[in-house]
């Protein structure tokens, strides 16, 4: 503010405090219990990832167990199936990525061209259900229609004369599987915030396009797509800073011993280390590693956005 | 000339046109056929579904529905997923609203930087280890509220909630209230939250779905069977392939063959209970749910 309000800032500086509490304090009763919550469930856990430093004991706690240094993520990075957890998490992100990021895009296109209001609804809805349905909801109903003896799929191979398949089972199919359900289920949805950006663009610019003589084809891709460009970027930015946390719940629900091989994933193993192991150190590592790697490739993703002409997330 | 160009236009126009159509198409399909499969077979026999049931059911009957009404553990995690649910979402409600109001408003000081650490937390977490452990701490591990309070507040739906606030209630209004004597909690319990009922509906549909489908919280901190929700039954049901071995041996190949039959048909009606409660609610939802996103959407 003014220069001699600095040169008695510190003369006021309690004073300022007393009145910011006294016009504000209310406001602060509402928030404090969800601050107190914001500490104690996502600070202190933040904090706690020092145990991946540590050889934690649970009985110890954090404050009497020793320290071991970087013991543990050595041991994750020397360990045998470091490159083979690394090697199916990032292979598996990236073609969730590659094929799953641009369906919503495509879909939401498609319904945009789609003239009757009434169909466009009907499956703007219909394709938006699957949300719905819980991720143990959707591994069953695959287990069921793949079972080997009785689901429907292997009852179709057998009544036309070829032999059963466990799809369920089979490492080589395991990444189709999870890629293809986590489009049907998502799809529709995602697409929502792209038919939004759509009907957002006004119809002027449409309407010049085509007396220029532009065919659908060519309004689309010179209009629509640029229209929802911003979108369309945030959405990626995001969905590449997700790129190594791939959900651990799905992963773990459709591991089976026949496709172990490339189901284990880094969320699966931390898991399967600090919950039923109880290598809560270990495990830890291995998780700071992982959102390390994360947060690393948010933040170059955002940078090379930016260095392109971008507006990035921040 | 002029006519030529005019018919490729219509050409293109109708080949894209057509690409239009069949991504309409399949992607409904794609959608349709599995749900309607899963219905028909819930209703069917348990032979029938053997033989093959496709997209309508055969023989049908109840059988299936039958059976999983008659175990108990179904109807123990029905009840629970129902508690779980309700109390839940009211306290995910109350809290985020009681975050967001406040962040709402221009006149708190230190808004920015409580907003910054709401938002880190969303690019940055302890990870499920050290969560755990603090639950372990609290003495919550096992308990009831161990599904309610780690999951208190989605941080990207209270930014929602606060974008609402913010465009929904002007400065002005809080500043009338204010010189006609209101308070900040008079202003909180009789301005705000009378006039945010929209987004009290979007966020407990959501939250309300988000705990129906939870599992990762109960597979982490919950052990014993009393208190498992729906979903982890379905689960163990799922992976159980064979009936118990006690009551097994005191039956022959063929009564066992049946039981595996309708141990197999009873897990496709399983399926459509522990979704009935989302697809019932799904057609007043989905006004809301995609209401929510457009008030994300303008925030992004």
């Amino acid at each position: 503010m003014s220069g001699d309000y600095k040169s008695v800032s510190r003369v006021r500086a309690r004073p300022r405090l007393l009145r910011i509490l006294k016009s504000d304090w209310q406001l602060y009763v509402i928030l404090s219990v969800p601050l107190i919550w914001l500490i104690i469930f996502c600070y202190v856990p933040m904090g706690g990832i020092v145990v991946a430093f540590q050889n934690y004991n649970i009985r110890r706690g954090i404050f009497r167990s020793d320290w071991v240094g970087l013991r543990y993520i050595k041991m994750f990075v020397n360990s045998p199936n470091f490159l083979q957890l690394i090697g199916n998490t990032l292979s598996l992100s990236v073609y969730s990525l590659l094929v799953g990021f641009p369906m919503p895009i495509i879909l939401a296109i498609a319904l945009n061209e789609c003239r009757f209001a009434s169909i466009k609804k009907t499956v703007q809805t219909l394709t938006y259900l699957p949300y719905f349905i819980s991720t143990v909801v959707l591994i069953s109903i695959m287990s069921q229609i793949f079972h080997l003896r009785f689901g429907v799929f292997n009852v179709l191979r057998n009544s036309l004369g070829m032999e059963s398949v466990d799809i369920m089972g089979k490492a080589s199919l395991f990444r189709h599987l999870y890629v293809w359900s986590g489009i049907w289920q998502g799809m529709g949805f995602e697409a929502v915030l792209y038919i939004a950006a759509l009907t957002n663009i006004s119809t002027e610019i449409k309407e010049a396009a085509i007396i220029d003589g532009a065919n659908r084809f060519q309004c689309m891709i010179n209009v629509d797509l640029p229209g929802i460009l911003p979108t369309i970027i945030i959405m990626l930015i995001l969905s590449v800073g997700n790129l190594m946390s791939v959900g651990f719940e799905k992963a773990y629900l459709m591991q089976n011993p026949g496709n172990l091989r490339q189901s284990e994933l880094i969320s699966t193993y931390i898991y399967k280390l600090g919950l039923e192991q109880a290598q809560y150190s270990f495990s830890t590592a291995v998780s700071l590693f992982n959102s390390a790697t994360n947060f690393v490739l948010i933040l170059t993703c955002n940078l090379i956005v930016r260095k392109l002409g971008g507006s990035g997330l921040w | 000339m002029v006519k030529k160009s005019r018919r490729r236009f219509e050409i293109a126009d109708v080949s894209y046109l057509t690409v239009v159509w069949l991504i309409i198409i399949i992607s409904s399909l794609m959608v349709l056929l599995p749900i309607l499969h899963v219905l028909a077979a819930s209703f069917s026999s348990s032979e029938a579904v053997i033989r093959g049931v496709y997209l309508w059911p055969r023989d049908f009957c109840l059988d299936g529905y039958t059976a999983v009404f008659q175990n108990s553990k179904v109807l123990r995690g029905f009840v629970n997923s129902v508690l779980y649910t309700v109390i839940g979402t009211a306290f995910n409600v109350v809290m985020t609203i009681c975050a967001a109001y406040p962040l709402a408003r221009n006149k708190l000081h230190g808004r920015k930087t409580i907003m910054m650490l709401f938002v880190f937390t969303m690019l940055f977490s302890g990870g499920m280890i050290p969560t755990y452990l603090v639950v372990h701490r609290l003495k919550l591990v096992d308990t009831f509220w161990s599904m309610i309070f780690p999951t208190a507040i989605n941080v990207y739906l209270m930014i929602i909630a606060r974008t609402f606030f913010e465009n929904t209630i002007p400065n002005d209004l809080y500043e009338a209230a204010h010189i006609d004597g209101a308070n900040d909690f008079q202003l909180f319990l009789y301005i705000a939250i009378p006039l945010s009922k929209a987004i009290c509906a979007v966020l407990a549909l959501r939250y309300a779905v988000q705990h129906w489908n939870d599992y990762y919280q109960a597979v982490l901190y919950i052990r014993s069977d009393g208190r498992q929700p729906l979903q982890i039954v379905l689960r163990n049901i799922m992976l159980a392939t064979n009936i118990d071995i006690d009551s097994m041996s005191a039956m022959d190949v063929e009564q066992y063959a049946k039981l595996k039959q309708l141990s197999y048909l009873l897990k496709y009606s399983l399926i459509v209970i522990s979704t009935i409660p989302m697809l019932v609610l799904y057609p007043f939802i989905q006004k809301y749910f995609i209401h929510g996103v457009m008030i994300g959407a303008i925030k992004g």
